[in-house]
């Protein structure tokens, strides 16, 4: 539905309400960026608005590689790394187990698969907070609490599961049953039609899938918080523990500079595959 | 050979069982079994470790008779409605200017929905140094000459935690907008059709005709954005600590402190409880609502 298309005063409000909401939306960011580039005296000279005298990186060097993150003052580049060794085996097992998932409950449902599937979409919506408690003991008893690998990594698998099954699950359900069934009259089994008919055409949910588990493993800090310690901990943690260091300076570039550290991954995702990483919030939300 | 495409197809029925077992199992005693745990836990005098000596409902009435967890609920109350409500509100109505074949509309769409790729932690440094009165927005206010303006709500235990939505509401209103203009594109161009040429005005067809026909929209954006209110907790912790004093405190950061900070368990499993019992008061009519509507 639309108002007419000349340029009329409707329209230029149109665009400038548009334009305020942008401005509105990048101006954390905008202010972020510019404060990372100052010098802590630059900081409280000028307008938190201004831009730097100079591109001066010394608050990104110190962020990475020099501010005091707990008890070690070595930046945040290790805890970047462990986001990373953290997220990419996590991404894979739980899109892979997924995509098994979402095969079965199309096309080999049995008796009660489909009572299963909704039994655990309760896991799209539960608070996490319910589980955090059992999940402690449980790392404790079997001796990988405090670990980022496996530990914190087997915490996203697990929680990570009833999204990417839901997603394979919708996305099967549209591939027609009878190419199934023809592959399997040729004597086709259940690995062989999965790896030749159903993985061939699954480009597109593999990447909504694996972008939104990255993203929502990535951007996580309470399984991280919870379940990790010291320099076992992801990015979004050190983040936290860097702005709550109390020093004699806040040092707000060096603050500014090590979040924008932490969101340049995810933020990268959006910006080359933004589609996929939106069909994935969509389809998270209707469900099947 | 019928029997052996049987025996093939047998082998390929359980085959296809023990791929799927292994979530099953996983659910099963990490969803389920998890929440039954933690209600055990809730009902125990567990500590900073575990007990099994039951204790009935007291840690409930610990809780209940706790100022900091009704500061919490009320929190959730008051940033939970305001932040459902704006983001909802601004999402439709950033849709709706952006379904008039905008140019550019690819642009805006990136922009508004770039801070949904943020980590909370992060949106909650950036808005934090906006939002600090010596630096941020009262600062710039007064540098424009207006050296009277007031703005820190962030040190105000009375205001804080409405700099919680600010920051919440910038963060999912272009998950909101993308939703909506989703909806908005699926309506039938007939039916609007129809209306424009009984001569209905563009105000009077997005009332009567389209906004009516998103309602299946509406219940996703409110389940989604309810759920996410209960679940925000990164986002708190990075702008205000739960702060000033507990002025910020929500239950997910209740249930964090009593449970990993002060060793309380019992009291923290209990708190949990209520946090899924509030999220199936507010989620599980939508959905049964929108099954319904489905069927």
């Amino acid at each position: 539905m639309r108002i007419s298309s000349a340029f009329s005063p409707g329209r230029w409000l149109i665009y400038g309400v548009l334009t305020l909401a942008a401005l509105f939306f990048l101006l954390p960011f905008y202010v972020m960026l510019v404060t990372a580039f100052k010098t802590m005296p630059e900081v409280y000279s000028t307008g938190i608005l201004a831009l730097p005298d100079s591109l001066n990186f010394s608050a990104w060097i110190h962020a990475w590689s020099a501010a005091t993150i707990g008890a070690a003052s070595e930046g945040i580049h290790g805890y970047f790394l462990n986001s990373f060794i953290l997220v990419i085996p996590a991404v894979i097992i739980s899109t892979a187990i997924g995509a098994f998932n979402g095969y079965v409950l199309t096309h080999w449902r049995f008796r009660g698969s489909n009572i299963f599937f909704y039994m655990l979409l309760l896991g799209t919506i539960i608070p996490f907070q319910i589980v955090l408690l059992p999940m402690a003991w449980v790392q404790g008893r079997i001796g990988i609490a405090g670990t980022l690998v496996p530990g914190l990594m087997m915490v996203h698998v697990i929680y990570g599961l009833a999204f990417t099954t839901l997603f394979f699950r919708n996305y099967y359900v549209g591939i027609p049953h009878d190419l199934i069934k023809a592959a399997r009259v040729d004597g086709a089994g259940f690995f062989s039609i999965f790896f030749r008919i159903m993985l061939p055409v699954s480009t597109p949910i593999i990447m909504v899938t694996a972008i939104w588990q990255f993203t929502m493993i990535w951007n996580n800090f309470l399984f991280g918080v919870v379940f990790t310690q010291g320099g076992q901990q992801p990015v979004t943690v050190a983040i936290n523990d860097l702005v709550d260091t109390v020093t004699s300076v806040h040092m707000w570039n060096v603050d500014m500079a090590a979040a924008i550290f932490a969101a340049l991954p995810t933020l990268l995702v959006y910006l080359i595959a933004g589609k996929y990483f939106v069909r994935g919030l969509t389809a998270g939300a209707v469900k099947g | 050979m019928p029997s052996r495409k049987a025996a093939f197809s047998g082998r390929d029925q359980l085959m296809a069982k023990l791929v799927l077992s292994p979530t099953i199992l996983a659910a099963t005693f990490f969803i389920y079994g998890f929440i039954l745990w933690t209600i055990w836990l809730s009902l125990t005098r567990s500590t900073i470790l575990p007990s099994n000596h039951f204790v009935g409902l007291a840690n409930y009435y610990d809780l209940f008779g706790s100022s900091r967890w009704w500061r919490s609920l009320s929190n959730l109350g008051i940033f939970g409605g305001l932040y459902v409500l704006i983001s909802v509100g601004i999402g439709l109505g950033l849709a709706i200017l952006l379904d008039q074949r905008v140019k550019a509309e690819r642009l805006y769409q990136v922009v508004f929905l770039y801070p949904m790729a943020l980590s909370a932690v992060v949106t909650g440094v950036a808005w934090r140094w906006l939002l600090d009165p010596g630096f941020g927005i009262q600062a710039i206010v007064r540098s424009m000459g207006f050296p009277h303006f007031a703005f820190a709500w962030i040190d105000n235990p009375d205001m804080a935690i409405y700099t919680v939505v600010i920051a919440a509401v910038w963060q999912t209103t272009g998950f909101m907008m993308a939703i909506f203009l989703a909806g908005l594109r699926g309506v039938s161009p007939e039916i609007v059709k129809a209306a424009q040429i009984d001569g209905a005005s563009t105000g009077r067809i997005y009332l009567r005709v389209i906004l009516p026909s998103l309602a299946p929209t509406f219940f996703v954006a409110l389940v989604l954005s309810v759920g996410l209110a209960i679940k925000s907790f990164g986002l708190i912790i990075a702008l205000t600590g739960g702060g000033p004093g507990y002025s910020t405190n929500v239950p997910s950061i209740f249930m964090y402190v009593f449970s990993f900070q002060r060793g309380e368990m019992g009291v923290g499993a209990a708190s949990a409880l209520m946090m899924l019992v509030i999220m199936m008061i507010f989620v599980l009519p939508f959905l049964l609502l929108d099954s319904r509507r489905q069927a």
